[in-house]
């Protein structure tokens, strides 16, 4: 007696794609990591660990590499997520890097702390021996990404080689590494934005307040609006306003900008994402607008 | 809503990247930053209009050469489709790139430049998309416009075309005339081409019926993974169904050992299912006790007998050649054994699509052969024709830990 099955849906599709991944990963490798911001895209990395791993204990910690410089939402909403969860965090630091001067504090009203994040990433991966490390890194986000394998190597210097990469092929994956190098795994690679948007409904998961619209003190820089905050020195001609606004990503305060918005639940924000004329970096991220390849220089040299 | 996967494929310069710009900017997948962006850099190179290869072309490296050296991934929908896009290199030193892409596709377009027709590198790689398992293929005559849109100029390569495909044995082409650089034809029916009555190529990837693996006989289901949960003494084995259908009560071979077993139930974290097609990620429980680790592949249906002597194509991706005699590590599913290499029986002329009658004594870079392998411990194959997934592998250096090459099992000679 067999009974039709319906083929899987582009949802279920990405995502038993991306729970394989992440068993080949916990199957192939020793010792490895899933890192966790408390970002919308971390947050659906989360439920598919769960998915692939439940009733069992994650195979992995989870790590945090927190600035110093997170929205207080987002670091609250981690450590809650993480409880419920019943998973173990580990908290690596930007702020201690700086202490014990592994890394030099920008200084100026554009400083930020998000190039410093690659030094203490790698650092944490050596200390705790870590040879996988999970990113939320999506291919859809940026040109470089667009490029990289869903398991891309390291080498012991934590650098990625766009000229060198290891042909990927069906859902193969060749996890074969040296001590002191490393694979970042991308389970997310094939989602868009909006796949995020629609699967965060769909599995009604929570998410940082801060994702929907709220009243906040902004100002504008280089087309985009900012936080104040402790972590931002105002420069002359920037006035402090008060807005309707959500964030489309959650990173740093001193480099994250908001966008304008009233959609305050999650169906207005999916239509909102499937509605938008521009890209979510583009619109939020002052790390990308360095430079044409800011992306792939900060890849080259470790960050997620 | 479904997912078509596709792969662009053709020689350097027809206007892959160009095309997928074209349909990304026709399909509104190209938000206003991005169209900046390629906007500001074509102007300070000099171009007059938009060079919408920036849009795939996202290294560096790319973008000094004007080449494309790795595959891009891009994604767009229409309202009854989503699309994962593969644009993949032409430069014939790239071929492993291209291979990468190809080999989660189902569906691939084949651009030819209307002025040169048919070349070396279109039958390289309409033969690597064959090859592959894409069964279905679309000809895109590109560069229209430099022919002055002549219909003679598009059936002479369509007729050529026919002939390759032929020999590489794919039914399903769809030759279309297109200019990606105008968009004639590529989201919106051009009326340069009053003699073409096909469809626009968008119509055409949101039409087409592409096999989703659930029409094998039966189920594939490789062990990936053993989840154990002390608490309430669970034990599952978790994995990717690999072809067909998985049932709950279907009656499985656990080989390569070949016990067998029941089904007694699917979990997926919602809860238990009665069924899971080809690509669903499960865990599975086994009525009985039986001992089961990762590498093991639960069979129903079709018979699958374990070997330890493999015939495959190889498409070899490292500069130092495959030889006779050569060891390397060998994944199949979620099994890796060691395999050593007996011999190659021919290799591939890609200018006649011909084997070359061996034995040769190696593979070079980008050589595509018949290679016979002995392993180091049973492995249940499918032939790569039949499915896809268990009839995929691939080698491994040892040493440099490198992927060196893509294997199909062949399906036995009888």
């Amino acid at each position: 007696m067999s009974t039709t099955v319906d083929a899987l849906t582009h949802l279920q599709a990405l995502e038993s794609e991306a729970i394989h991944v992440m068993r080949e990963v916990a199957a192939e490798l020793e010792w490895p990591v899933l890192l966790f911001s408390g970002g919308k895209d971390s947050i659906v990395l989360l439920r598919l660990a769960e998915k692939a791993f439940r009733p069992a204990r994650f195979p992995f910690p989870l790590m945090h590499v927190d600035t110093g410089h997170n929205f207080p939402e987002v670091i609250e909403y981690r450590d809650r997520r993480v409880a419920e969860i019943g998973e173990r965090l580990i908290v690596a630091s930007v702020q201690e890097s700086i202490d014990i001067e592994r890394v030099v504090e920008e200084t100026g009203p554009r400083a930020s702390r998000n190039r410093l994040q690659t030094t203490t990433l790698l650092d944490a991966i050596e200390e705790y021996g870590f040879d996988a490390a999970f990113g939320g890194a999506r291919r859809d986000e940026e040109r470089a990404r667009a490029k990289e394998r869903i398991m891309s190597f390291r080498d012991d210097f934590g650098t990625w080689d766009p000229r060198r990469q290891r042909p990927e092929l069906w859902n193969l994956y060749n996890g074969r590494i040296r001590k002191g190098e490393h694979v970042r795994v991308f389970p997310l690679s094939n989602w868009t934005e909006l796949d995020v948007w629609q699967y965060i409904a769909e599995e009604r998961l929570e998410v940082p307040s801060i994702y929907f619209s709220h009243e906040r003190e902004v100002f504008k820089r280089d087309g985009m609006l900012y936080a104040t905050s402790d972590h931002v020195e105002l420069v002359d001609g920037e006035e402090p306003f008060t807005a309707s606004v959500r964030y489309r990503t959650v990173g740093d305060m001193s480099c994250t900008g908001a966008v304008e918005s009233s959609a305050a639940n999650l169906k207005t924000v999916v239509s909102e994402i499937a509605a938008t004329r521009i890209t979510e970096r583009g619109e939020t991220r002052a790390d990308d607008r360095v430079s044409e390849a800011a992306m792939e220089d900060r890849k080259v040299a470790g960050y997620f | 809503m479904d997912l078509l996967r596709l792969a662009t494929a053709g020689s350097v310069d027809d206007g892959k990247s160009t095309l997928i710009g074209r349909l990304l900017y026709d399909a509104k997948a190209i938000l206003a930053d991005q169209m900046e962006h390629v906007e500001e850099v074509s102007k300070r190179r000099g171009s007059a209009v938009p060079d919408l290869a920036l849009l795939t072309d996202g290294l560096r490296a790319e973008r000094e050469q004007g080449i494309t050296i790795d595959v891009a991934y891009r994604y767009f929908a229409t309202p009854t489709r989503k699309f994962i896009l593969a644009d993949t290199p032409g430069h014939v030193q790239y071929t492993r790139n291209m291979v990468t892409g190809a080999s989660t596709a189902d569906l691939a377009i084949v651009l030819v430049d209307a002025r040169h027709g048919i070349v070396e590198q279109t039958r390289r790689h309409a033969f690597l998309a064959a090859l592959l398992g894409i069964r279905h293929l679309v000809l895109a005559v590109n560069k229209m416009d430099l022919v002055g849109w002549k219909e003679a100029a598009f059936t002479a390569i369509d007729a050529d075309f026919e002939a390759v495909a032929g020999r590489i044995g794919v039914e399903d082409v769809t030759a279309i005339p297109i200019s990606a650089l105008l968009g004639d034809n590529v989201v919106d029916r051009s009326r340069n081409t009053p003699w073409y009555d096909g469809p626009a190529l968008l119509d055409h990837l949101e039409g087409v019926e592409v096999a989703a693996g659930v029409e094998l006989d039966g189920a594939r289901f490789p062990v990936q993974y053993v989840i154990r949960d002390p608490a309430t003494d669970y034990r599952g084995y978790a994995g990717q169904v690999a072809g067909g259908v998985l049932r709950v009560g279907d009656a499985v071979s656990v080989l390569p050992g070949g016990r067998t077993t029941t089904v007694a139930g699917i979990d997926v974290f919602e809860g238990e299912i009665d069924a899971a097609p080809a690509g669903q990620s499960v865990t599975v429980r086994l009525a009985d006790d039986v001992d089961v680790a990762r590498g093991d592949l639960l069979a129903a249906g079709a018979p699958v007998v374990p070997t330890r002597e493999l015939e495959a194509e190889i498409c070899w991706m490292a500069d130092a050649p495959l030889r006779v005699g050569g060891r390397y590590a060998l994944k199949h599913t979620t099994s890796t054994v060691r395999a050593i290499v007996d011999g190659v029986t021919d290799r591939l002329d890609v200018a006649t699509l011909k084997a070359i009658p061996g034995p040769a004594p190696e593979l070079a870079l980008n050589d595509i052969g018949h290679v016979r392998l002995r392993v180091s411990r049973e492995l249940a194959v499918d032939p790569y024709a039949v499915n896809r997934a268990t009839g995929a592998f691939i080698l491994v250096d040892e040493a440099s830990n490198e992927t060196v090459g893509a294997g199909m099992v062949l399906a036995p000679a009888s």
